[in-house]
């Protein structure tokens, strides 16, 4: 294996070659199973289906093949099941939970299609096609996506490190510490263009160089897998996909740094891709791709695992070094940078788990395959991660310059029937909300920056016409004022004075005096104000983004504001402390029960009548609706 | 000459790797700062010291920003003092509203703030965050509804005091700061110097204010009340009453006392006198023989509660004699014992100090021999100074007067104690004459008395080599105990200071004193002694009268009796 | 406990760096083994890394995965990400408290439930998701919730 890695196939004999086409599955001589035992599958109950197959095979007496892979993407169609049958292509099915395995593959093993469940065929060299199954690269899902990053996340098996260098793997790494100079990487790097994919955009040439430039008696190069956005899992899929093509990124990367070690930080809640992530590290170590003079290169390298506690804010580079550290995970002043002075005073380079993903392929096809796709200022491609009022919650890979109105429409399908797309949250608590007259914006840093919005780590939250921007910023806003770390006064009370004020618009106070709606409209203004101070003065970026959310919607949805403010009404209903609350004068039979309960004593009437609610007095608690045994309570 | 700055148009020069802070305030210009200490690393949390830069998208921490080339800033335009202005109302918003019930109403940084930058209305309401105050320390008053999570005391207690009570906790709106799994300061491993208190920027921690206990006392028919109180006092008021930082004040103060109601007002430097010819007799003794450990002075309170926590194995070590205070507190209540003239009446031992660790000590059992306390009130210089201002008295007026027989010295070897080095500089004094038979002259020690924190001096008394040593502030001392320990330094005598500067920047002091008022209080102490006829406390006549009459020897049955306690172990959370 | 010592200079022992960067994998291994981190083990470690208890504390304290009050027997983690919140992990979590009389990071008094919310567990695609002692329960409604809990009630035998 490993001479193929260094070599490439020319120099292999034919026995070689045909023990590789057997790891990259392309021959097989037994069925194969795999079933996506990553954490989006396992969370739908992928592991049932497993034993579901293997009992399946043990009752028949059938010798199959079971593995495990990683997601394809579709994630609320887990658990997704693929059957490779000997000479025949593989086919992928969605959400079998256990009770559907059987007829699954009964179906199957008697060369019948099965009606349901389908969703499509990959196209293999030598492999006898399905009839009437469509493949998987026409099927819009697939179709308008590029997955360079995300090309083989499930599709092989994590945990074979032979399967990932059939498929080409470690060459680039091989090729790198071989053949190029530190700096020669860095210019390659450079080169392509390749930019953080965390959310700031910094090119990750010129951090690299600003490392390897200073000299230092050790740097480190650590991978940032501290994933704690709400609605991203691009990162998670990745290391549980692929988690050998993140392992060589950072190798990658460390030697262009001229570093030995190195750290990934994964959250500790992501328990299935610290497993893959510490099996693949033994691997490597066990076949010498890691440790000392790897492969007589002369290199040494080390990787090691540290689990992150839990914090948000250590998504941020100088938090994440202080919690290396075994410090409290507060950020810290910039400059002086990481680079120069980061973990134990040391150069160290943080980087995101796509960025590194990316660098496998752009040390093996060059910087110029990397600028093929993609926009000019933002060449390659990126992960978004779909969810929200969609049907289909999913992560897809598309060039640089695609639109969301592409991405949301075409490739996820859109909103519910019934309902309509209202906006798209884009880039989670820091991100803005991006209305309907931006959706076609060809995606790339730089152009969103010009229209004031950014796309952060990729996670697209979409809302329709029952969601409300208001209720989904406030959202925002308290998780931010959760994981703010404190130190910095204008971050720590500045969101938590916005989450107060964003409350008190989406929900009734006790006492109506409290808050008059021209108080409330002040503290919007308040709002504009103390975003700007938090923009200007926040010491790192969960401050100085946290505004984000409010100003996009400020600016986009000024109106759904106002009918909140003075009005009192949210108009996708979705806020429930603003509903009205009525009680049907048909079903109500008077039993009082309600009017006890009312905790602002807003609902009169006389026993054996029907009950009247004062709206005036109503602070939408929904205690009513809870304890009427009628359902005679209900919301406009 | 370095790097050219352009500030709000004016050209100065700055060196290079230097915060646009340092280079600010050498020219005299200043930008508000809360999180910023002298001496320490920078910070950054605070973001008031923000000045706008040409060139850099947003504001930049001026304390935290090293200068690498040229730059043009602005200190105080309207885009940085909104800042400055939101992020104060921003803290104001998350703060009681009490000022004017606070103790710090007058001298709070906050309040400073809030007026320079003109917030004149409550523009951002909103709830406050729940706490709850600890009273539990004799010494030391936490209020965490007041703190404004500047930092300053976890830095002051982790750096210079090593002792790391308090640190931040949780995260967020959650965050506070707080001692080890919260639990009340007297549980904790503080020390009570009071270093905290001295640094806060607002009522989040004051000492345990107890003057006005004073009231059912005074003037009350059947009681006697007694003070004491040191040099570092008389040096110190000067500052609060309008006078220069310096001033020694004693004999005015001595006149306000007793116009407040004191009956009697005695000089701690007796005590201070007492235990000098004591800790003489003791080191003499340890001189005799081979010790790896010097005798270590056991005079700080904050010194002996961080010995009892950190170093048990050191503690048989430590002068066994009280703190000059409690020793002069001993004599007194001894001599109010034995005077006809008290009969049927209760005494009130007060004590008024630079110190806050004394407020802990008074209430040690160890410090309740016979089940009473020797001292029963102890007050701050702070809190002198608030008496003098609620009593009207008009300082000017008063003429100077002398303090009470028979506990007043007019040996000023006592009065040293108040400095660091001071103490071990009048013990010396004491034992050459003791080994040597001759008087040492006092300017032979002067080369004692740098400024800095571990000073070391070699001395021959007769026939013996002495190896004397003083150090101030934790830390240090912490770093020279270690050496000891290590067998890479050896002394004879060592003196600890917990505060560093010694007892004239104890945490009772004036607040917030800078280098040179600290400078200025130790010169004071100094010219003290250098003004004075009589340089050693064995040639003090009244200490000669109290040896002949009561004590008969240094060591003696009867010093023993009144003046030697214990030590032990402190278990708690370290 | 005598017991509860032994572990613990088991867990030190297993971390003969006296460096501050063990500080977090070492409250892991503590948090991991006891469900929480004791007083103890607060000492002990400070003592072992050199380290002031009150930076034990400090640094446990701003952390998600340290808790200083022992788990339930059922630890039941509720996700509130932003895809599980548009799904209903609100209300969800209104039902838990309501069932369990309890609140986030608290435990029931009889010791059977601990409830802990967590933000995105990454698993967008079942939301809205819960896992009761690692079991994961996907696209939970409130009525479900409520038979799942009584699920494990009846298995616990109360």
């Amino acid at each position: 294996m490993l001479k193929l890695a260094q070599h490439g196939s020319s120099e292999l004999n034919s026995e070689e070659i045909r023990q590789a086409e057997l790891y990259k599955k392309n021959l097989i001589s037994r069925p194969l199973v795999m079933i996506n035992t990553s954490t989006s599958g396992i969370v739908a109950g992928s592991m049932r289906t497993w034993k579901a197959v293997e009992r399946y095979a043990a009752d028949r007496s059938l010798k199959i093949d079971l593995a495990e892979t990683g997601s394809i993407g579709l994630s609320s169609e887990d658990p997704v099941l693929s059957v490779q049958l000997p000479g025949r292509t593989r086919i992928f099915f969605s959400r079998i939970t256990e009770e559907k395995v059987s007829s699954i593959l009964d179906d199957l093993f008697h060369q019948v299609v099965p009606d349901q469940h389908v969703i499509g065929q990959s196209a293999q060299e030598g492999q006898e096609a399905w009839k009437n199954v469509p493949f998987l690269d026409q099927i819009p899902f697939f179709a308008l996506q590029e997955r360079r990053v995300l090309k083989s996340c499930g599709i092989i098996d994590p945990f074979s490190i032979e399967e990932y260098i059939a498929g080409g793997g470690y060459a680039a790494f091989l090729h790198t510490i071989r053949s190029y100079t530190f700096s020669e990487v860095c210019q390659l790097v450079s080169e392509s263009g390749l930019r953080g994919r965390s959310g700031g955009g910094f090119p990750a040439g010129e951090k690299w160089k600003a490392a390897y430039e200073t000299p230092s008696d050790q740097k480190f190069l650590v991978c940032n897998a501290e994933e704690s956005d709400p609605g991203a899992f691009m990162d998670r899929t990745l290391m549980e996909g692929n988690p050998f093509q993140l392992l060589e990124g950072i190798a990658i990367a460390a030697y262009a740094i001229g570093s030995n070690r190195a750290y990934i930080y994964i959250r500790s809640e992501y328990n299935e891709s610290i497993r893959r992530i510490r099996s693949a590290i033994l691997k490597l170590r066990e076949i010498g791709l890691l440790g000392d003079n790897i492969l007589d290169s002369g290199y040494n390298l080390q990787i090691s695992l540290r689990k992150g506690p839990g914090a948000f804010v250590c998504g941020e580079e100088t938090a994440l070094i202080a919690s290396l550290e075994g410090r409290r995970g507060m950020p810290s002043s910039k400059p002086p940078y990481p680079s120069t002075s980061g973990y134990q005073g040391r150069p160290t380079v943080v980087n995101n788990v796509e960025t590194l993903s990316n660098l496998p392929g752009i040390i093996q096809n060059g910087p110029n395959w990397f600028r093929e796709t993609g926009t000019a200022d933002s060449p390659g491609t990126k992960i978004f991660s779909i969810s929200g009022r969609v049907p289909l919650t999913g992560l897809v890979e598309v060039p640089m310059g695609t639109s969301f109105d592409t991405i949301v429409n075409k490739i996820i399908g859109g909103v519910r029937k019934g309902r309509k797309l209202k906006a798209l949250h884009v880039g989670g608590p820091s991100g803005c909300m991006v209305p309907l007259e931006h959706m076609d914006i060809p995606v790339s840093y730089e152009n969103l920056k010009e229209k004031g919005l950014l796309m952060g780590s990729g996670g697209l939250l979409v809302l329709d016409d029952r969601t409300c921007t208001v209720n989904t910023v406030r959202y925002f806003m308290e998780y931010l004022h959760k994981q703010s770390c404190g130190k910095c006064i204008p971050c720590r009370e500045g969101t938590r004075r916005m989450a107060e004020i964003l409350g008190d618009i989406t929900r009734k106070p006790a006492e109506e005096e409290e808050q008059s709606g021209l108080e409330r409209f002040r503290g919007v203004m308040q709002m504009e104000t103390l975003a700007e101070v938090m923009r200007d003065t926040s010491l790192c970026g969960l401050g100085q983004n946290a505004p984000n959310p409010v100003i996009s919607t400020l600016k986009y949805f000024r109106n759904e504001y106002e009918e909140h403010i003075f009005d009192r009404h949210c108009p996708s209903n979705s806020c429930t402390g603003l509903r009205s609350w009525f009680i049907d004068v048909d079903l109500c039979t008077g039993c009082s029960i309600c009017a006890k309960r009312c905790p602002s004593e807003a609902i009169i009437g006389t026993a054996r009548h029907p009950y009247f609610i004062v709206q005036e007095k109503c602070i939408a608690c929904g205690i009513c609706y809870e304890v009427c045994k009628f359902s005679a309570v209900y919301f406009k | 000459m370095g790097i050219p700055l352009n500030v709000n148009g004016r050209n100065i020069g700055a060196e290079k790797g230097e915060t646009i802070l340092s280079a600010l305030n050498r020219h005299g210009m200043h930008v508000p700062t809360i999180c910023s200490m002298k001496g320490l690393s920078p910070s950054g949390a605070c973001r008031m010291c923000v000045v706008e830069v040409e060139g850099r998208e947003n504001l930049v921490p001026s304390c935290s920003f090293p200068i690498e080339g040229p730059m043009k800033i602005r200190t105080h335009s309207p885009r940085v003092l909104r800042a400055r202005k939101t992020n104060v109302e921003l803290l104001l918003s998350n703060h009681p509203d009490d000022c004017l019930y606070c103790e710090r109403n007058g001298s709070c940084e906050l309040q400073s703030l809030a007026e320079d930058l003109n917030i004149r209305e409550r523009r951002i309401p909103g709830k406050k965050s729940p706490h709850k105050i600890d009273k539990s320390s004799p010494a030391i008053v936490r209020d965490p509804a007041k703190c404004i999570l500047c930092g300053r005391c976890v830095r002051i207690c982790e750096e210079i005091m090593h002792t790391s009570t308090l640190d931040f906790a949780h995260r967020g709106k959650e965050l506070k700061i707080s001692t080890t799994l919260e639990k009340p300061l007297d549980s904790s491993n503080c020390t009570s110097c009071g270093q905290c208190l001295a640094c806060c920027p607002t009522g989040a921690l004051i000492e345990n204010v107890q003057f006005p206990e004073l009231e059912a006392h005074i003037n009350a028919p059947g009681k006697l009340v007694a003070v004491q109180y040191s040099p570092a006092v008389a040096v110190s008021v000067a500052e609060l009453l309008g006078y220069r930082s310096g001033t020694d004040m004693s004999g005015i103060i001595n006149a306000v006392l007793r116009r407040y109601g004191f009956n009697k007002v005695f000089e701690t430097s007796f005590g201070s006198d007492i235990l000098i010819m004591e800790q003489a007799g003791i080191l003499e003794e340890r001189l005799k023989a081979d010790h790896k450990f010097p005798l270590i002075t056991s005079s700080c309170p904050a010194w002996i509660t961080y010995a009892e926590q950190y170093y048990p194995g050191l503690l048989a070590h430590i002068s066994p004699l009280r703190s000059p205070q409690q020793l002069a507190g001993s004599l007194i209540r001894d001599w109010f014992q034995k005077s006809a003239g008290h009969r049927g009446t209760e005494l009130l031992s007060v004590l008024i100090t630079s110190c806050v660790a004394a407020k802990t000590e008074a209430r040690k059992a160890e410090m309740h021999p016979a089940g009473h306390p020797v001292i029963d009130l102890v007050l701050t210089t702070r809190e002198l100074v608030r008496m003098i201002k609620l009593s009207g008295l008009d300082l000017e007026r008063l003429e100077p007067e002398l303090p009470d027989a028979p506990f007043y010295s007019t040996s000023s070897a006592g009065k040293l104690a108040s400095v660091a080095g001071g103490e071990a500089e009048a013990t010396i004094r004491t034992i050459y004459a003791a080994l040597s038979g001759k008087e040492m002259p006092p300017a032979r020690l002067h080369r004692f008395r740098i400024n800095k924190s571990f000073r070391e001096m070699h001395v021959k008394a007769g026939n013996t080599d002495i190896r004397m040593g003083t150090v101030s502030g934790l830390s240090n001392a912490v770093e020279i105990i270690e050496e000891i320990r290590a067998g890479r330094r050896k002394l004879d005598l060592l003196e600890i200071m917990a505060c560093p500067d010694g007892c004239v920047n104890g945490g009772g002091q004036p607040l917030r004193a800078d280098d040179k008022t600290i400078r200025a209080r130790t010169k004071a102490v100094y010219d003290m002694d250098n003004a004075s006829k009589v340089h050693a406390a064995h040639n003090c006549r009244h200490i000669r009268e109290i040896y002949s009459d009561l004590l008969k020897e240094p060591g003696g049955q009867q010093s023993r009796e009144m003046f030697y306690t214990g030590y032990s172990k402190r278990e708690v959370l370290l | 406990m005598a017991d509860d010592s032994t572990r613990i200079e088991e867990i030190l022992g297993q971390f003969p760096q006296i460096k501050r960067n063990a500080l977090i994998p070492l409250l892991q291994a503590v948090q991991d083994e006891f469900g929480y981190i004791t007083e103890e083990a607060i000492s002990r470690i400070g003592a072992h890394l050199a380290l002031p208890t009150s930076k034990v504390y400090g640094l446990a304290t701003f952390y998600n995965q340290f808790s200083f009050s022992p788990r339930g027997y059922y630890h039941v983690v509720l996700c509130n990400g932003s895809s599980c919140h548009m799904r209903g992990a609100a209300e969800l979590l209104n039902e838990l408290s309501k069932l369990l009389e309890i609140r986030d990071g608290e435990t029931t008094r009889d010791g059977l439930f601990s409830l802990e919310v967590q933000s995105c567990m990454g698993a967008c695609g079942q939301s809205p998701v819960m896992s009761v002692n690692g079991e994961y329960h996907s696209g939970v409604s409130v009525k479900e919730l409520r038979e799942i809990i009584s699920l494990y009630r009846d298995e616990a035998g109360r």
